[in-house]
């Protein structure tokens, strides 16, 4: 088996260095009764060819990416990624390195990391930048217990617009703990109801996610007006960063955390997961902030060097009392969100998000000339909501058909917009796509 | 890290089973953390200390020491008032280890109870305690 | 290899500091569309990120790269975290556009290969544990043990039974009393005896009905097998208590334990680990959680049901503690999961184990002359070393480990578990040959013979790595995260 290097002899001559016969004898502290009687009923072992053929297959079924045109966002977004980011990811010594725990033979993932933290505060404007958390989800949840710990109140607003996925992760985090998450209900606009804030007491933070759920721009700048009159954290969360390469960032309205899923920046979608959870705060609360953070220092020679630090905040020092229970992030990932951003540059992301928020602008406009307008009238980017004609569902069957997904219905997450639809369209849409698009929901 | 033996103890204070040392003066009682302690944490890298005016009962928690390897958090060894902080730690967090009993004093309270100084240990009380932990 | 330091002593310079502006490493699309008005009170200010042409780039990330060591370079002997080998294979699966470009919210009809797969990887990962369903949401060993603890907390709520504790042993790692903290749950620490391992009364001491269960882990991180595990359960089951396994050691066991038939009533694994996809420089992982069947109605949804032959998202199920994941877990991570287990079968997972656990044994018997072994029994898949042998040359753990990087190794774990003073975690891992093991063998004797004769070498250590030994107490004190 390529994967075991032991010869027979090899395997003979550790057994008699250890004193025994044969690899059964290495369990002896294993019982009679916590031995398995069997081997685990698992398929054959497949050679390389066999297994190739076998996950064509899959990959043919779960082919939607490449046959289809698919028009849905909703936090997994389809943008083009350079072949460079996939060769140098491929760079053994970035992708079978372990965490840098060790930082004199792993400053390759340390400066790289360093320069992602960098990359990070800066497009979300904000002071300091963690080494990634696991998703935009968790990285909310996250967050919500950060304000928790700083503000030591009990209690947390949510946006109803962020993620209905977010939300409900959220919520998970705070099943058993005996912390409140109360939701703000949404305005005809398209945006969260800020006068909630009027009448709250004793709040930790207030979390809005910008541009929400339904792809609107929320006045961020009056929320943080709001929050601070009222001695609560404010938290900006995302699900497509792309909407900052463009719009004036969460660090320049207030916000005292950002945080978000970067799959955008260079991550293939994948079905889901892995995603990147990006997290930036204030300096001033860095020593609350969940997950690792590198730092730079100097070595013995006086040399420019970067080690993981302020360590003590986490579970394998604090145990317990640790800033989040995170161990593994998604290092590799964030890794690539720099790589991409940095591939882009300041002035290509600037133009690329631009160009972005015109692809759905044209696709709205069509729509709107189709006697089709936006549901809800806020400025938007990348994504908008269409209420599509009644009976849509039988024709959406024969769209898909021809090979486009329509965007996602937003029955199951707000039953009130059972005809409404979540539509997204990113610079990888051509106009051809986009008119063909409109003219398969008119026939 | 040091031998006990190495481990400098003052006569004039009185020590606690936390490693926290005590000076008692008239009114007030300086706490910090003792050679021991420092010693064992390593070098310092954040001191959390409590506010002006906040209010503990012997034991409680009132702030922590983070050096680069651990946390240890910081027991009062006399119930009371804090009178007065040492802001000179938000700059130099290595005040405990470079002076323990003298620039790095942590906080001063309001010694509220004669018999306070009772249940601290001596010097050498404290140092035949800290040769039974090793 | 020897790298020229630029004017400022920096072995490579920052990205921020490269680069012009107009530069561009990105081929962007053809603009068919109109511009199309953006409200001025909206747009941001000009983006202060650096400009890059693609050379730039290319060479940048592939210089860092040079100053990594990563798995392929050489040998991880890291306790508890089973470095063995990643198959390229499995990283050339993913590339899959199928796989790649695949929307988690499209009509499962055009999902089902990847559906089909999670499926079937829940169902192997039952099989090999001996337990009776599966979630791969969970993102990570961490978040995964997040999830067992709240099922844990869902059951006793539905039964009505308040918990405010749960048993940690000492050896424990920090994950496990992080992730039950975050459920309301106090840890209760108990201790392990003298060789090693939990014994029944310590726990019969403190589990009362005030007691959500045990969380062990198992083999434990001395790299044994938790011998009383059964009778520990039966006490903990008792008194209405559940028992969680960390399973990250599952590596010593495949084919030999099946933990959910010793006790264990949830547990979770890491792919990351045992099942060979690449860490990534710290991650992405993924952690799926098996529990027994009493257990399923608390699972995390959605799950996957197949009927006939079609698999479908069930959310339907009313007692779950919830969603874990913003779609279903770490998909690309489970794709090398499930290569790997299809390529190795039953049979070479056991045969994996079992040279992984004779590789440790072998380390274990050339090594406890030269370093002390505080716990001289057989041993899993991983042995625990200390440095009391050199304490006399005032050298310690750290200079050991330091030193070991000159000889082209990654250090083993230290300073883990808590329970040994200066503790030096050794796991080799099936994946390493007789060779190698044997020329780390030798350099720590090596290591073991400077520190008598020429200690201050280690004290110095490293001396052939890009950077020397780094001011981490700076970089505490005067924290700069970015530039």
């Amino acid at each position: 088996m390529r994967y075991l290097p032991h010869t027979k002899e090899d395997i003979e001559i550790m057994l008699s260095r250890i004193g025994i016969s044969s690899l059964d004898e290495l369990f002896p502290t294993i019982s009679e009764n916590c031995h398995s009687k069997k081997l685990p009923d698992l398929p054959e072992a497949l050679t390389e060819w066999e297994l190739c053929d076998l996950m064509n297959i899959y990959s043919r079924n779960t082919a939607s990416g490449t046959k289809y045109k698919n028009f849905i966002g909703a936090g997994n977004y389809e943008h083009y990624i350079p072949s460079t980011i996939y060769y140098l990811l491929e760079r053994s010594e970035f992708l079978t390195a372990y965490t840098p725990y060790q930082p004199e033979i792993s400053q390759g993932t340390l400066q790289a990391v360093y320069e992602y933290q960098s990359l990070v505060s800066r497009l979300l404007g904000m002071e300091v930048a963690n080494a990634s958390l696991y998703d935009g989800a968790s990285a909310l949840a996250e967050a919500l217990l950060m304000a928790i710990r700083i503000k030591k109140k009990k209690k947390v607003l949510i946006s109803s617009l962020i993620h209905p996925h977010y939300r409900q992760v959220v919520n998970t985090y705070f099943k058993f703990t005996d912390f409140q998450v109360d939701e703000i209900p949404y305005l005809e606009n398209g945006l969260t109801d800020i006068s909630i804030l009027n009448d709250t007491d004793d709040v930790a933070a207030v979390a809005v996610q910008s541009p929400n759920f339904f792809g609107c721009i929320e006045s961020l700048k009056s929320f943080s007006e709001a929050a601070l009159k009222k001695d609560m954290l404010f938290i900006v969360c995302f699900s497509e960063p792309f909407a900052y390469g463009l719009l004036k960032n969460p660090g320049s309205q207030g916000a005292d955390i950002a945080c978000g899923e970067g799959q955008s920046f260079g991550v293939s979608q994948l079905f889901g997961g892995p995603g990147l959870g990006m997290f930036a705060s204030k300096m001033k609360f860095v020593r609350n902030m969940p997950g690792r953070l590198v730092g730079k220092t100097n070595d013995l020679d006086k040399k420019r060097g970067f080690v993981l630090t302020l360590a003590t905040r986490e579970q394998h020092i604090r145990r317990e009392k640790a800033t989040s229970n995170i161990c593994t992030n998604n290092s590799l990932c964030a890794i690539a969100a720099a790589i991409y951003i940095s591939s882009l540059g300041g002035t290509g992301l600037q133009k690329l998000a631009k160009l972005n928020y015109d692809k759905s602008e044209y696709l709205k406009k069509k729509f709107i000339n189709a006697g089709l307008p936006a549901t809800f009238k806020s400025p938007t980017f990348n994504e908008f909501v269409v209420k599509f004609p009644k009976g849509f569902k039988s024709l959406r069957n024969s769209i898909l058909k021809n090979k486009i997904i329509p965007g996602l219905c937003l029955e199951k997450y707000y039953p009130e917009l059972s005809d409404h639809y979540l539509i997204c369209a990113t610079e990888t849409k051509s106009k051809e796509d986009l008119d063909l698009f409109v003219k398969e929901v008119l026939s | 890290m040091k031998e006990i033996n190495e481990i400098n103890l003052p006569d004039d204070l009185k020590y606690s089973k936390d490693h926290e040392w005590a000076r008692f003066e008239n009114q007030y009682v300086t706490i910090g953390v003792t050679d021991y302690a420092q010693d064992q944490l390593g070098d310092i890298v954040f001191v959390e200390l409590p506010q002006k005016g906040d209010v503990f009962k012997k034991g409680d928690e009132f702030g922590n020491v983070e050096s680069i390897k651990a946390v240890s958090e910081l027991y009062m060894p006399l119930g009371g008032k804090i009178f007065e902080v040492n802001a000179a730690f938000e700059n130099h967090p290595d005040l405990a280890n470079t002076s323990p009993y003298e620039k790095g004093w942590m906080i001063k309270v309001e010694n509220d109870n004669a018999d306070n100084i009772n249940d601290l240990m001596g010097k050498d009380k404290y140092y035949k305690y800290l040769q039974g932990i090793e | 290899m020897t790298k020229k330091l630029d004017d400022n002593l920096n072995v490579e310079p920052l990205i921020m500091e490269k680069g012009k502006k107009g530069r561009c490493a990105y081929s962007m699309p053809k603009r068919d569309i109109e511009n199309f008005y953006l409200n001025k009170d909206l747009k941001g200010s000009e983006l202060n990120l650096p400009d890059l042409c693609e050379i730039d780039i290319v060479r940048h990330y592939t210089r860092l790269s040079q100053l990594n060591f990563g798995l392929d370079t050489g040998m991880y002997p890291l306790g508890s975290c089973t470095m063995k080998y990643n198959p390229k294979l499995n990283e050339q699966l993913l590339a899959c556009s199928g796989f790649s470009k695949a929307h988690p919210l499209v009509p499962e009809t055009l999902s089902q290969g990847a559906l089909q797969l999670i499926y079937e990887l829940e169902q192997y990962l039952c099989l090999i544990t001996g337990t009776d369903a599966c979630s791969l949401q969970p993102s990570a060993g961490a978040q995964g043990e997040l999830v067992g603890m709240l099922m844990i907390c869902a059951f006793h709520k539905a039964k009505k039974n308040v918990k405010s504790k749960i048993i940690i042993p000492d050896t424990a790692h920090g994950t496990n009393p992080a992730s039950a903290s975050l459920c309301g749950l106090h840890p209760v620490q108990i201790k392990s005896n003298k060789n090693g391992i939990l014994v029944p009364e310590t726990v019969d001491k403190v589990m009362d009905d005030q007691t959500a269960g045990i969380m062990l882990t198992n083999p434990n991180t001395l790299g044994l097998f938790e011998e009383n595990i059964l009778e520990i359960s039966q006490i903990v089951h008792s008194k209405g208590g559940q028992v969680y396994c960390d399973g990250a050691n599952l590596n010593a066991v495949m084919g030999i334990v099946e933990l959910g038939k010793i006790g264990v009533d949830v547990l979770h694994l890491n792919l990351h680990k045992t099942f060979s996809a690449p860490h990534g420089g710290g991650g992405p992982g993924s952690g799926p959680v098996c529990v027994k069947k009493h257990l399923i109605p608390f699972l995390p949804v959605p799950r996957i049901i197949k009927e006939n032959n079609t698999y479908t998202f069930c959310e339907n199920f009313p007692e779950t503690i919830g969603r874990i994941h913003p779609f279903f877990g770490n998909f690309g991570v489970m794709v090398k999961a499930y290569a790997y287990i299809r390529t190795m079968g039953a049979k070479y997972l056991k045969k994996a184990s079992q040279l992984a656990v004779l590789n440790a044994n072998y380390i274990k018997e050339c090594l406890k002359e030269v370093f002390y072994l505080p716990y001289d029994r057989p041993c899993l898949h991983e042995c625990v070393f200390s440095d009391k042998f050199q304490a006399k040359y005032k050298i310690t753990t750290l200079d050991i480990c330091k030193r070991l990087m000159d000889f082209g190794f990654h250090p083993p774990t230290v300073y883990f578990p808590l329970v040994v003073n200066g503790a030096i975690m050794i796991e080799p891992t099936e994946t390493e040959s007789k060779e190698s093991i044997d020329r780390l063998i030798d350099a720590f004797k090596t290591i073991a013979n400077e520190a008598k004769d020429n200690p201050d070498i280690l004290k110095k250590a490293p001396n052939t790595c890009p950077v020397k030994r780094l001011d981490e107490t700076k970089a505490a004190r005067q924290p700069l995260l970015s530039e």
